[in-house]
């Protein structure tokens, strides 16, 4: 198992976020969490980053093991910690500056490297989000000047540059049109050969397309976890089954 | 009979006047400064001792004192302040300590001109022994341009959107790197407008140089940070006031280097920070 929770408890002040998750993701495969706004599903995806650590009041308790080890733990390195696991955003978030430097930030904060040690990462980044043959002629233009869909390629290229193992994807075509959703969806399917990607969408549609395991989530319980195909066509929760036939949500 | 048409016409009409009445004066300071002025500036005036008197001669001591004090503020604020902003906008938790350094920084703001120069002739002058020098008029407008520069670089960090910082965390950065790589450089425009501000501030500040630094009459330049300098406010407050008979053109021409010299240090800034604004796209 990739990354494992046992007895995972949140809270924000006295609200609580998460409630006894006990869930294990395997590795190079994409796994789903749907549920409605507000049951926990960003927040689950932000305890294996620990980008919740960010919001004051946040209590923790449970066991997180991402490759055995306990990320919970207060002696966990969150630099090496979200080097290896690197995050995609609801909006596509590229710093305001040229595409290069944008890609190379990882790299410069972690440690110098050469001119073309970072040319090579550069390339290699954005082959990987099939970004190169646009932009190789624009590596010294601002990355704001680029279509939304690029900008999220980007943003996942600038993540890759510094060599995770896992992706956590945080809503991440929901700011895209059908068209640049799908393309970013076949850029998933490229990547978990990899990588481990866990993404967290409202889009049902969307998890049952690029998924291979799917998790539903409610009030902060996991009330489900299985093969996505099993979770969408033999659902064993009556509020499973419920939301992805539309009843609420 | 209510006739929102004619209400609109009548409040367009006064909020027009009050802005006109703002820009009126500036323009008329601008146009009577530089009219009365300008006949008196030549490359003499400018790069002479003043002579006869401070009657002729030019005003170039006046010139390189006031430089050589806005340059020692600026040396002294801007490190401080930006550093202070920094722990204040992206460090502090909100406490009673934070707050009471909050509220002195306002109120730092607040005090009269004329408090800081006593203050900078207890502190520097007399008790660290620095005497009437530059070294303590820089040190006296520094200490009254810091909550200008303050609270413009903390609005200027606080808008840097918390998206970026975000960001720059889940890619492994600490607090330190994503303040220095992302959160400065985007930060850099507002702070340069607190800067432009003070400096501004300091170089048509009177009253805090008068006890600390500035010099009646002297015939020659400062050789070192410890000695005394003419100042150009200072040196036009002397001659409107204080020698009799000076010819109006060159206190028009003195007030007329003021100005242009405040002006063209706003200038340079403000081209600095409209290069970064045409990057910014946010």
């Amino acid at each position: 198992m990739k990354i494992e929770t046992k007895n995972l408890n949140l809270w924000y002040g006295t609200f609580q976020a998460l409630k006894e998750v006990n869930v294990a993701f395997q590795e190079k495969r994409i796994t789903a969490i749907i549920g409605p706004s507000g049951c926990g599903k960003s927040t689950l995806l932000r305890v294996f980053n620990r980008m919740n650590d960010l919001i004051e009041g946040v209590r923790t308790s449970g066991e997180v093991f991402i490759d055995g080890v306990n990320i919970i733990d207060h002696a966990a390195d969150l630099v090496s910690l979200r080097k290896q696991v690197g995050m995609v955003f609801q909006r596509p978030n590229p710093f305001p500056l040229s595409v290069y430097e944008n890609i190379v930030f990882g790299q410069r904060i972690h440690g110098a490297m050469s001119k073309g040690a970072l040319d090579e990462v550069v390339q290699q980044s954005l082959e990987s989000v099939l970004l190169w043959d646009e932009l190789k002629d624009r590596l010294n233009e601002s990355a704001m000047g680029l279509s939304l869909e690029q900008k999220q390629r980007l943003c996942i290229a600038r993540l890759i540059a510094v060599q995770p193992d896992i992706v956590l994807m945080d809503e991440p075509c929901s700011t895209l049109d059908p068209q640049a959703t799908q393309r970013i969806e076949e850029l998933m399917r490229e990547l978990k050969k990899n990588y481990t990607i866990i993404i967290v969408t409202h889009n049902m549609q969307q998890a049952a397309r690029v998924s291979d395991d799917a998790g539903f989530m409610l009030l902060g319980e996991l009330v489900e976890f299985a093969k996505t195909e099993d979770v969408f066509t033999k659902p064993k929760d009556k509020r499973t089954e419920d939301y992805i036939t539309g009843k609420y949500g | 009979m209510r006739n929102p048409q004619r209400t609109e016409k009548i409040a367009f009409f006064f909020l027009f006047l009050a802005t006109l009445v703002i820009a009126l004066p500036v323009g008329l300071v601008v146009i009577i400064i530089i009219s009365k002025g300008l006949p008196a500036i030549n490359w003499q005036f400018l790069s002479d001792i003043p002579r006869q008197g401070m009657r002729s001669g030019g005003i170039f001591p006046a010139i390189m004192g006031t430089v050589y004090l806005v340059t020692g503020a600026i040396i002294f604020a801007l490190p401080i302040g930006l550093l202070a902003a920094v722990y204040l906008s992206e460090y502090a938790k909100d406490n009673l300590l934070t707050r009471v350094i909050k509220l002195a920084i306002v109120n730092l703001a607040g005090v009269p001109s004329v408090v800081y120069g006593l203050f900078g002739l207890a502190l520097f002058v007399v008790f660290f022994k620095f005497g009437a020098s530059i070294l303590s008029g820089s040190l006296t407008l520094g200490i009254m341009i810091l909550p200008i520069i303050i609270t413009a670089s903390r609005e200027a960090l606080e808008s840097v959107p918390y998206s970026f910082r975000e960001v720059s965390y889940s890619l492994g950065a600490s607090k330190w790197q994503t303040i220095r790589h992302i959160v400065l450089p985007n930060a850099i425009p507002g702070i340069l407008t607190g800067t432009i501000l003070g400096l501004g501030r300091a170089a048509g500040e009177t009253a805090p140089i008068l006890f600390t630094v500035a010099a009646f009459y002297l015939p020659q330049l400062p050789k070192s940070i410890f000695d005394q300098a003419m100042a150009l406010p200072y040196h036009l407050y002397v001659i409107s006031t204080q020698v009799p008979n000076v010819d109006e053109k060159i206190r028009y021409a003195t007030a007329l280097v003021l100005l242009v010299l405040v002006l063209c240090m706003n200038l340079v800034a403000i081209l600095i920070r409209y290069q970064f604004r045409k990057r910014k796209k946010w």
